[in-house]
């Protein structure tokens, strides 16, 4: 049996909890007489009663959830991987700059960071066809680093990489989303290591994280609220070596 | 010469930061409704890393314009991952969602149904609805938005929204209620 033509939505609308109360009124004595509408309305909350029951619902996994929640806040468990909680600004202090600058680059970067990364390729592919590899060219990081100085309004740690088989080349001006950004350039046997850094943007994710793109490889992390992007065509493997001595040597 | 050319930085504006009673409130305001979001997205994606991956980025969208809600955080979340959703089908170069008519194909849904008799097979019922009406119905039923939200939300009428709704539950009456006779007797 089915409700009458003009009544269909009401019935639906009263099931729903939609109806103004003159009209579900009025539906209500309707129903008294119309078998075919009560049949509707039944045939509305058996399907609603099987579906609920079943509770069909999802729950958002937790690891998405304790993303979500390192991106809010820092107080939040559970970030993945890197040991961010040692980060010197990852103590007590710096609350509010730190609320701004973590986000979720490192799981979703097709979605949030493909921009950036074609900029970080472009920057690198520039640098090794124009012969403008490097501003300053030198081997010693007392004198790469203050070269800087003036010329982006942050300090980046430089590091020798040379035991490390990552010998440092130079330093050099570039520019990411139009900001100044402070280029480090290393080698590894013939090719060529660019280094990015720059001021953590708001919601940097504080998580490290590889990817590849266009035959690229590129590397990030943050710390001590500056974010590093290292783009280089040398294997993956090989760049998270190049972080890690980075990091260590450093001391980000 | 290389074509690099830098480009004048001065006139864009720093990033704002959020503020630590920003975050609090948004904790306290939208992280509540991270599920719905996440069922939602599900149930739009039909695929649970696209899922994960459109719930972060909406979320992270969220945080960001978190200046720009007022009141409403679940529908205003909302239409956020279904925005997300939307570029996601772009990216993925899949076919836009198609807002008039999907036909059911595939596995039939009964024969889901036959396999078993739980809560993954409702949910693959109402995962085989086509669109618009699976959406319609989820964010109904599921989600228990009223009809004014759901047209908000999708952008249709609020007509429309009814008569998807009616839609869908129709099929989904075929499919749940098919075989159990006292279901459907009044």
């Amino acid at each position: 049996m089915t409700a009458c033509i003009d009544r269909e939505m009401a019935v639906q609308s009263l099931a729903d909890g939609e109806l103004d109360s003159m009209n579900a009124l009025e539906l209500e004595a309707h129903l008294q007489d119309c078998p075919g509408c009560a049949a509707t309305l039944a045939r509305l909350r058996a399907v609603r009663a099987k579906l609920v029951n079943a509770e069909p619902r999802y729950r958002a996994p937790e690891a998405l959830r304790a993303r979500i929640e390192a991106m809010i806040g820092p107080e939040a468990e559970g970030e993945p991987a890197r040991p961010a909680r040692t980060l010197p600004w990852f103590g007590g202090g710096a609350i509010g700059a730190l609320a701004a600058s973590m986000a979720l680059l490192f799981a979703a970067p097709q979605l949030t960071s493909t921009a950036l990364q074609d900029q970080l390729i472009a920057g690198h592919i520039r640098s090794l066809q124009a012969s403008h590899l490097v501003d300053v060219a030198t081997s010693d990081r007392h004198v790469v680093k203050p070269w800087f100085n003036g010329r982006v309004d942050f300090a980046p740690p430089v590091a020798e990489l040379a035991p490390q088989g990552f010998p440092l080349v130079g330093g050099r001006l570039d520019y990411l989303d139009g900001r100044p950004v402070a280029a480090l350039v290393y080698r590894r046997r013939l090719h060529s290591i660019n280094l990015f850094v720059r001021p953590a943007p708001a919601l940097a994710s504080p998580v490290a994280a590889t990817t590849h793109r266009d035959g690229y490889s590129l590397t990030r992390w943050v710390a001590g609220g500056l974010e590093y992007w290292a783009v280089s065509d040398i294997d993956s493997g090989d760049l998270q070596a190049f972080r890690t001595a980075f990091r260590k040597a450093s001391g980000t | 010469m290389n074509g690099f050319r830098p480009r004048l930085v001065f006139s864009r504006p720093a990033p704002t930061p959020v503020a630590p009673d920003q975050a609090e409130r948004f904790r306290l305001l939208v992280l509540p409704h991270l599920d719905a979001a996440y069922s939602y997205a599900r149930y739009l994606a039909r695929d649970p890393a696209a899922a994960e991956d459109i719930v972060q980025d909406a979320f992270l969208r969220a945080f960001r314009a978190f200046a720009s809600c007022r009141g409403n955080e679940k529908a205003w979340l909302l239409t956020i991952v279904r925005n997300c959703f939307l570029d996601w089908t772009r990216a993925n170069r899949r076919a836009p969602p198609d807002i008039e008519a999907e036909t059911v194909d595939g596995e039939h849904p009964e024969t889901i149904l036959q396999r078993r008799q739980d809560a993954e097979a409702v949910r693959a019922t109402v995962e085989a609805l086509p669109e618009p009406f699976r959406e319609a119905l989820v964010l109904r039923e599921l989600e228990e938005l009223p009809y004014k939200d759901i047209a908000a939300l999708t952008g249709a009428p609020i007509g429309t929204v009814m008569s998807r709704l009616a839609r869908a539950r129709a099929m989904l009456a075929t499919m749940l209620l098919a075989r159990e006779d006292e279901g459907s007797a009044a």
